[in-house]
Parts: C-alpha cells; sequence; structure tokens
C-alpha cells in the first residue's frame, strides 16, 4: 500500500468496510446472473453490482484518495452520476428488445401452428 | 494494524470482483440467448471498471480512476448498441 502510513486508522477502517461491501454485493450480483433461470429474472441481479456496489468502491475511493492527498478529492462522482443515468437505460432498452424477440418468435410458431392445422 | 486491515480487504475485494467477472464470463458463454449475453457482457465491463478502481485504491494513483471512467463510458455505448440490434437487427438505420 503506497502512502497507507500517512492516513489515520478510522479513514483506512472505513475504506476497508466499504470496499468490502461493495465488492460482495457486487460478486453476489453477478452470482445471480449466473443462477437465475429466466432471462426476465436475471436482468435484476447485476444492478445489485452497478447501484449499490458501484455506490460503495466509489465512495472508498472517495474517502481513500481525498485523505491520501489531503485534498477534497471528488472525481468519483462524475462515474457515480454516469452509471446512475446510464444503467436503467441500457437495462430497458435490453428488455424490449428482449420482449420483441420473444413475441415475434411467438407469432412465427402460432403462424407455422395454424398453416399446420389447415392443412 | 489498520494499514493491514486494508491491505487484506482490498486484496479479498479483489477476489471476490474477480470471481464476479468469471460469473459473468461463465453467463457470456452458457447464456442461451443473445440478451442474456449483453446482460452479462454488461455486468461483466461494470465488475471490471470497479475492479479498476480497487487497484487505484491499493496503488494509491488516480490514472486507474481514467481508465475506470472511460470502461463506463465504452461500455455504456457497446451495451446499447448490442440492445439496438438485438431489436432491430441494425445498429445505424
Amino acid at each position: 500500500m503506497t502512502g497507507a502510513a500517512d492516513v489515520p486508522g478510522w479513514v483506512a477502517l472505513a475504506t476497508a468496510a466499504l470496499l468490502l461491501i461493495g465488492a460482495a454485493l457486487t460478486a453476489t450480483g453477478t452470482f445471480g446472473l449466473l443462477r437465475l433461470d429466466n432471462f426476465y429474472k436475471r436482468v435484476h441481479a447485476p444492478t445489485l453490482g452497478s447501484t449499490l456496489g458501484a455506490g460503495a468502491i466509489l465512495i472508498a475511493s472517495m474517502i481513500w484518495f481525498t485523505a491520501l492527498e489531503t485534498r477534497l478529492v471528488i472525481h468519483e462522482v462524475l462515474i457515480a452520476v454516469f452509471m446512475t443515468v446510464t444503467t436503467p437505460v441500457t437495462l430497458m432498452l435490453l428488455v424490449r428488445a428482449a420482449f420483441t424477440r420473444d413475441r415475434k418468435e411467438r407469432e412465427a410458431r402460432d403462424a407455422a401452428a395454424d398453416t399446420a392445422r389447415q392443412r | 494494524m489498520s494499514a493491514a486491515i486494508l491491505n487484506w480487504s482490498v486484496i479479498i475485494a479483489q477476489i471476490l470482483l474477480a470471481l464476479a467477472m468469471a460469473c459473468a464470463a461463465a453467463r457470456i458463454l452458457l447464456g442461451p440467448r443473445a440478451q442474456d449475453r449483453v446482460v452479462a457482457l454488461d455486468a461483466l465491463y461494470v465488475s471490471g471498471m470497479l475492479l479498476m478502481l480497487t487497484f487505484g485504491i491499493r496503488t494509491g494513483s488516480t490514472l486507474y480512476f481514467d481508465a475506470a471512467l472511460l470502461i463506463a463510458v465504452l461500455g455504456f455505448v457497446g451495451t446499447t448498441a448490442f440492445a439496438k440490434f438485438l431489436m432491430r437487427g441494425e445498429v445505424i438505420e
């Protein structure tokens, strides 16, 4: 750890706790992505990592660099704002795309069943 | 003492984030349909970005922040392009 001896102990402890919380939440989210059995269930799981996990690790980074450089370092807010804005947009687009694909497949299957019945 | 705790927790956090990336990569490989793979790719780049931030905390260098910001921006563009492609079959109409 570079320059870790210069910062007060409670800063190091807070950074450590926030890092562990964020990483554990992100790991839980992607584990859910692996375990859940349906696309529409699966799409919810990784948001745990991109909201709470990213938030905790970004706050940890802010606290650590503010203590390390003895000035206010809050440029991590940029990533936080960007993630907050973009995550719902991407997931909404993806779910709409998946829904359209599912509906197209269902319609094609129904049409095939109809032509089979007419023969 | 607290420096040692921080050191160990950074290592554990990196292992957890690497595990998260492995889970997302497994879903990319398994994922029965294209949209599953795209959601997994989204989770993969978010985990990679967080891993970059923990590297920055470990080394005490703010250079990793720029890489993380770049991953966040380009990952969003990539996922949006994939979603458009899945929706219409074309990225640029």
